[in-house]
């Protein structure tokens, strides 16, 4: 296989093409926080607002029809993009943390009681804490955490221990949106399988990143946004095993979620359709099936595998700054995110200094307090890198910490 | 943005530690950024700042606006720190601040102004 060329990539994506700060050309590694867009999915958004803007599904004439075609279309080709067996397993929600809200209000409200457990890890995002943390103080469950190494991966052996007959529910990110590590997911969701429990899987920041193969995970639940892999914003997207989505009771009562609506009472429309009140992000939607055409064409394989090269090459070069310590596990065993510290720099002087030079990082705690409480440290610089990012890019990005180094007296 | 002044300030705080006993003491973070900032104050008769120290942790533009902030208002009465304003402490500053970087420079202020204003001390509420 050979390896993407990122220079001719970024050609693909008007923005990388901007200058910031007058003559600086934009350095953008923010990716894990929301990912630019190719000019595919800038393209098909427009062209449904230009071309055949109208409302989806009951519409008898020509636009609905055609917007009816393109808003389902997407649906399939995602559904073939993560090998669900069946597009109605597809949901559209707004982005993970909605898709996370609809498992824990519709299957959780049903199917979590006093004393039982639902297990997460330390490495999670607030999005899939929060949800879970609702519902136990609603139905007095509990919510155990897994703890992760000093390595940044996660405990194994615990993780198991932690696994008994009282946990219902196990939901953890494949990718950890601030140590990059890549989480065992098989192994995962076969132990949760085997005490009987069901497996929810945080996509957020793997889908975008690595092959997903729903059917070969086993999972019950994955959840991932749009923005976060070269499509727009405001869409998401809610896999499940159907089985289980048959089940459920809607999450939100409406419009199109509906067979039929009586005064005394409703019923439910078939899947995925039950899950989808209201007038969806019809352009969301034909975007995010855009931006889906995209990825494959290029191979998420190629990506995973480019990515790996310029998050060596990245954590390579960091360890050359002075005083820098990369959170998380090395190269081999993450994804393309090295979130750091530097002795004696807050992390937002860090990003605001990188500013100055035309380069976008993150700073803060990444929606991952939990994780940063544990380390002791109050937030972190974090880079994160997609199929775009050049080795240029992370030659900027460590000349700027060195130029940090000087502002802050350091050297 | 990091004029030397700043950087100065950032490696050496003016009015940096604890005072005790104080006659009144609040602490707020911005759990956002991880900024904390703890500011003690101590007023003589005339209700005026006799003396005042901070600490903290944070970024530079929330360090250096804890010292310029505590060193100006120092002989202030409680109700010339009542009428101090936001665009007061960012005049101090003297630098050009984004959306998301005001509020590192004003939580200082916030800290002194809700111990003016006699709020419980979150700290003492936990105990």
């Amino acid at each position: 296989m050979m390896m993407l060329d990122a220079k001719v990539i970024r050609n693909d994506f008007p923005i990388l093409l901007k200058e910031v700060h007058r003559d600086k050309q934009l350095v953008y590694l923010d990716s894990a926080a929301t990912s630019q867009k190719p000019q595919a999915v800038i393209e098909a958004m427009n062209g449904y607002y230009r071309n055949y803007n109208s409302n989806v599904h009951r519409g008898i004439h020509r636009l609905s029809e055609e917007a009816t075609t393109a808003y389902e279309g997407a649906r399939e080709r995602i559904a073939n993009f993560i090998n669900a067996p069946d597009p109605a397993c597809v949901i559209f929600v707004r982005n993970t943390t909605e898709a996370l809200n609809l498992i824990a209000y519709s299957w959780g409200r049903r199917n979590i009681g006093a004393g039982d457990e639902i297990l997460l890890t330390e490495m999670e995002h607030h999005s899939n804490i929060v949800p879970w943390q609702l519902l136990a103080e609603e139905k007095g469950a509990v919510v155990r955490y897994v703890p992760f190494t000093e390595a940044g991966l996660l405990d194994l052996p615990k993780f198991h221990e932690y696994l008994t007959e009282r946990t219902k529910l196990v939901s953890f990110a494949s990718m950890s949106n601030v140590f990059g590590t890549i989480n065992p997911s098989k192994e995962i969701v076969k132990a949760t399988h085997d005490i009987g429990a069901l497996a929810v899987i945080d996509g957020a920041q793997s889908v975008p990143h690595l092959p997903v193969d729903v059917q070969d995970f086993d999972c019950d639940f994955l959840a991932f946004s749009g923005h976060k892999m070269c499509g727009p914003t405001g869409v998401g997207v809610l896999y499940g095993k159907r089985a289980l989505l048959e089940e459920m009771p809607p999450f939100l009562g409406g419009g199109d979620m509906i067979r039929r609506v009586q005064l005394d009472g409703s019923t439910w429309n078939d899947l995925p359709w039950k899950f989808e009140a209201g007038t969806p992000g019809i352009a969301e939607g034909i975007g995010l099936g855009a931006a889906v055409d995209y990825l494959s064409n290029i191979g998420m394989g190629a990506i995973h595998a480019y990515e790996q090269f310029i998050t060596g090459y990245a954590l390579e070069a960091l360890s050359e700054v002075k005083g820098i310590r990369v959170l998380g596990p090395g190269a081999a065993q993450k994804g393309g995110v090295a979130a750091f510290t530097i002795d004696g720099v807050h992390p937002h002087d860090i990003s605001q200094l990188l500013d100055e030079d035309g380069v976008a990082i993150r700073a803060g705690h990444h929606c991952a307090m939990p994780l940063h409480q544990k380390l002791s440290i109050p937030a972190s610089a974090r880079a994160s890198f997609y199929l775009y990012t050049t080795t240029e890019d992370i030659d900027r990005l460590v000349t700027g910490l060195n130029r940090v180094r000087k502002v802050f007296r350091l050297d | 943005m990091y004029r030397d002044q700043i950087i100065d300030l950032y490696e050496n705080p003016l009015n940096f530690g604890s005072l005790e006993p104080s006659d009144f003491t609040y602490e707020e973070d911005n759990p956002l950024c991880g900024d904390v900032i703890r500011i003690y104050v101590r007023v003589d008769d005339d209700n005026r700042i006799a003396d005042v120290r901070w600490s903290g942790v944070g970024c530079a533009i929330s360090q250096a606006s804890a010292s310029l902030l505590t060193e100006d208002i120092k002989g202030k009465t409680l109700d010339e720190i009542k009428a101090y304003s936001k665009e007061d402490l960012l005049e101090l500053l003297g630098i050009q601040l984004s959306m998301t970087r005001i509020k590192c420079a004003l939580l200082s202020l916030k800290v002194l102004k809700a111990g003016v204003y006699g709020m419980p001390d979150p700290q003492e509420l936990r105990k």
